[in-house]
């Protein structure tokens, strides 16, 4: 502790513990030599971590990158080999982490919000246009005929695709989305099927046909408004574009119907005069149309708000039964002579303990229609998760069933808490049991309770597994697919994003920024309300 | 038992056996029936899942809430037939490595933010009750996006990886966690550290020597939290791991029922139970602190 050396002693508020002047001079306090190796071998691993990251920002030229790791590793010297800003010391590895992981997704999110990203909306304008001219190539006669193999970088549900393509010479080459480069190190058979290739995985015809929709999309550009597509699942041509981008007025013409598409910057897609698009578009910032979509769209309107009543409902309803009913059982078992409390104890805590995610699906399955314990036992043939309010009963039910243990066991500890001589004075001067616990002990145990009840609810609010891992936010009235009755705000964010059909990245943005608009408020007012920040010391 | 406890002394031995009984019944016996039918509503879906998993026909159709047979023919095909242990060895990797770095991390910070007194240590605290009404599962999309990003310059902590995942698994490190650590910091008493201090003990020393071994609790408890919240998570999980060798056990048996509900639920129910267990496990070495641990306001995920 050598920071004494720059601090004057004892000065309070400088970056170092407040203490009295230590007696030792500079022998004092210089932490021992286990210490300091460890940390030089903590610093040396975290060098070696900062090239390993600089080395393919460098490859791929982005400098950018490069200076803010040089920044990152610069600062983490700077901090430990420095004798003072020991709090920082102790600070940065998380923050670095928060930083990185939680406060610029945050921002990233925010700025997504107002952007129109999309399936068809992903890349630049360029990109679109390369898109929109590989996708319209059709077949001339004569055209360069491949044998195609379809393989993956990545995994092979996921990765993108790469076509592997071998011409009448036997010449290999790789195509992707960017265009053609020559395959070397491939092995190919004599009837130009490719077996292996470096750096790719192929993929075998179940996975082909598994990706058979993407397939048939998938254009490689080939220079020249010309691109090579694949007809069936072995054989691809290289045709030319029937819709060839002009820059002079800033449009595409469709060669084949003469149609004429113009560039909407706004919308960021190529439209025709009767509002036809193309289906490769281009991000562009959409200003706050997402958010007023939501909030104005008759449709969007209705299912935002029919969802936030119902998300405010289910965290309320979870959150006041799981404490009636925790606050029961705790009262029940708050006698001294009770025998078996022990067990009784154990097996009530029991659900709390088991694997919640788990549990989700057991309750699921309990509520099947067909198979379902519940329909075995009462001899029925309901469809629990098919009728709204039986599913949202279900939903609620389970929750419950998961919940009501913590409040049990925060419940027995705050009644612990309270001594038992204040009921019974109160039953002494008259009061009945009701009226004593009522009036008495009810109010201390709130004192307790409450910031754990504001967390519960707050905790509920965003209950992704609760609701998606039982009944995936539904059932789904006809009329509109996208919102179901159990779904919570978080549910129908996630299945704008990632379970849709088209990924619309934009619109999931904005919800979560609405979600936290929303939870914001709420927050603050019970926090202006209990004061919890006024205690910060 | 009770009577005697609770009999005034007049006419002890007078009572008949029906006055006591109506007595016991008054001040406790209703409170055994309450307690029975909370215990059967808490035990029986875990009582299913047990029965379940024994369940020769390993269906959901013929599971029954009391075991009609026991068998381990559930346990081996879930270990024959699907990549049970790569789910399972994925899903302790990050509880664990999660739970011991988070708390870590933690630790560090709630050290600095009870014992030293600096510039920004208000706006820093506040900050992080802030930065919670902003849960980071909210951010799916955006972090869904960097890392797409981030994979392709490294395919090492890109999607289907371990280390992505736990960078941003790492990212909620401090939390509302931390506070829970500064509370319990604060209440070892300042002088013991002050004494260490005068002995010539370096901060580092009296962090890791004399703090960590009096918060010993608070460790367990916010390590513990992190464990079961970490291997039940299941949203960034879902987008960020799609791999079937890459997926937890929790993702795996989401799919498991998901494509063939009836006959695959045996596997399922000894799935839940050995998911279950490292959760039970932690409970039960743990359990003198978890009362003590959740009063203090932390909420299992």
């Amino acid at each position: 502790m050598a920071s004494r050396k720059t601090d004057t002693a004892g000065a309070p508020g400088k970056g170092a513990p407040a203490r009295p002047g230590l007696p030792g001079g500079r022998f004092a306090g210089n932490g021992s030599l286990g210490g300091q190796l460890v940390k030089i071998s903590l610093l040396g691993l975290f060098t070696a971590l900062g090239v390993w990251a600089a080395l393919p920002l460098y490859v791929a030229g982005n400098w950018l990158g490069i200076a803010l790791v040089a920044g990152v590793v610069a600062l983490v010297y700077a901090v430990y080999l420095s004798k003072r800003a020991v709090p920082v010391k102790y600070l940065v590895p998380g923050v670095l982490f928060l930083l990185a992981f939680q406060i610029l997704p945050v921002l990233y999110t925010m700025s997504t919000s107002v952007t129109n990203l999309s399936d068809g909306h992903r890349g630049d304008k360029q990109q679109a246009i390369a898109a929109i001219e590989a996708y319209s190539v059709s077949s001339p006669d004569g055209a360069q005929e491949y044998t195609l193999t379809v393989a993956v970088t990545g995994s092979p549900e996921t990765g993108d695709l790469v076509f592997l393509l071998v011409d009448d010479e036997g010449s290999a080459y790789a195509g992707d989305a960017e265009g053609l480069t020559e395959l070397t190190g491939a092995t190919v058979e004599p009837s130009g099927k490719v077996t292996e290739a470096f750096g790719y995985s192929i993929l075998t015809p179940a996975e082909v046909n598994a990706r058979s929709e993407e397939l048939s999309e998938f254009a490689v550009p080939s220079g020249n408004g010309s691109g090579i597509r694949s007809s069936g699942l072995s054989s691809a041509f290289e045709g030319t574009a029937t819709r060839v981008y002009d820059e002079g007025c800033d449009c595409v013409t469709d060669s084949e119907t003469g149609a004429v598409y113009h560039a909407d910057d706004e919308r960021g897609a190529f439209y025709d005069e009767e509002g036809q698009r193309l289906a490769q578009g281009w991000q562009v910032g959409v200003g706050f149309d997402n958010f007023a979509r939501f909030l104005f769209n008759p449709t969007f309107a209705s299912s935002f708000f029919g969802i936030l009543v119902w998300n405010i409902a289910f965290a309320v309803s979870v959150t006041f039964l799981v404490f009636v009913v925790g606050l029961a059982v705790a009262l029940t078992l708050h006698v001294p002579q009770l025998r078996g409390k022990v067990v009784y104890r154990i097996l009530v805590v029991l659900p709390y303990a088991m694997s919640s995610l788990a549990m989700f699906l057991l309750w699921r399955d309990m509520f099947n229609t067909d198979f379902g314990l519940f329909n075995r036992m009462l001899g029925l043939q309901v469809d629990w998760l098919g009728d709204r309010w039986s599913a949202r009963a279900a939903v609620i039910l389970a929750n419950v069933w998961l919940g009501y243990p913590y409040m049990f066991l925060v419940a027995t500890g705050a009644l612990q808490a309270i001594p038992r001589e204040l009921g019974q004075a109160a039953q002494i001067d008259g009061a009945g049991p009701w009226q004593a616990f009522r009036n008495v002990t009810l109010p201390l145990l709130m004192v307790a309770m409450t910031p754990i009840l504001i967390a519960t609810f707050a905790f509920n609010f965003n209950n992704f597994n609760a609701v998606w891992l039982i009944s995936r936010g539904g059932p789904f009235s006809p009329d509109n697919p996208t919102a179901g009755a159990t779904d919570l705000l978080i549910t129908y964010t996630y299945r704008l994003a990632f379970n849709e059909a088209t990924a619309e990245y934009g619109y999931a943005a904005a919800l979560s920024v609405m979600i936290f608009l929303i939870v914001a408020g709420m927050s603050v007012i019970s926090l202006s309300r209990s004061k919890a920040l006024e205690e910060v010391d | 038992m009770a009577v005697h406890a609770t009999g005034t002394a007049r006419t002890p031995y007078r009572r008949s056996a029906g006055t006591r009984f109506s007595l016991w019944a008054v001040r406790l016996g209703w409170r055994h029936l309450v307690m029975l039918a909370v215990v059967a509503f808490a035990v029986f879906p875990v009582l299913f899942v047990v029965s379940a998993a024994l369940n020769p026909l390993g269906t959901l159709s013929s599971a029954q809430l009391w075991p009609t047979g026991a068998s381990l023919a559930n346990a081996r095909d879930l270990f024959t037939n699907t990549p049970f242990t790569t789910w399972y060895a994925n899903s302790l990797f990050f509880a664990v490595t999660n739970a011991a770095a988070t708390v870590m991390l933690s630790a560090l910070a709630a050290y600095a933010f009870s014992r030293m007194r600096f510039r920004g240590r208000r706006v820093g605290l506040v900050g992080l009750l802030v930065i919670q009404m902003f849960p980071q599962f909210l951010a799916i999309v955006a972090i869904y996006l960097m890392f797409t990003t981030l994979g392709e310059y490294y395919p090492g902590i890109g999607f289907d990886t371990r280390w992505g995942l736990l960078l941003v698994y790492l990212g909620g490190a401090l939390s509302i966690n931390t506070w829970l650590m500064k509370g319990f910091f604060d209440t070892v008493p300042k002088e013991l550290d002050e004494s260490a201090q005068i002995d010539g003990a370096s901060h580092a020393q009296v962090f890791f020597r004399i703090m960590l071994p009096l918060v010993t609790p608070v460790l367990a408890i916010v390590g513990l939290l992190v464990f079961i919240s970490t291997i039940n998570e299941f949203l960034m999980a879902s987008v960020f791991l799609r791999d079937t060798d890459a997926k937890t056990l929790g993702l795996g048996l989401y799919q498991l029922v998901s494509s063939q509900r009836n006959a695959n639920f045996g596997m399922f129910a000894v799935g839940a139970i050995m998911l279950s267990l490292p959760t039970l496990a932690v409970f039960w070495f743990l359990q003198r602190y978890i009362t003590e641990g959740l009063t203090s306001g932390a909420v299992k995920g």
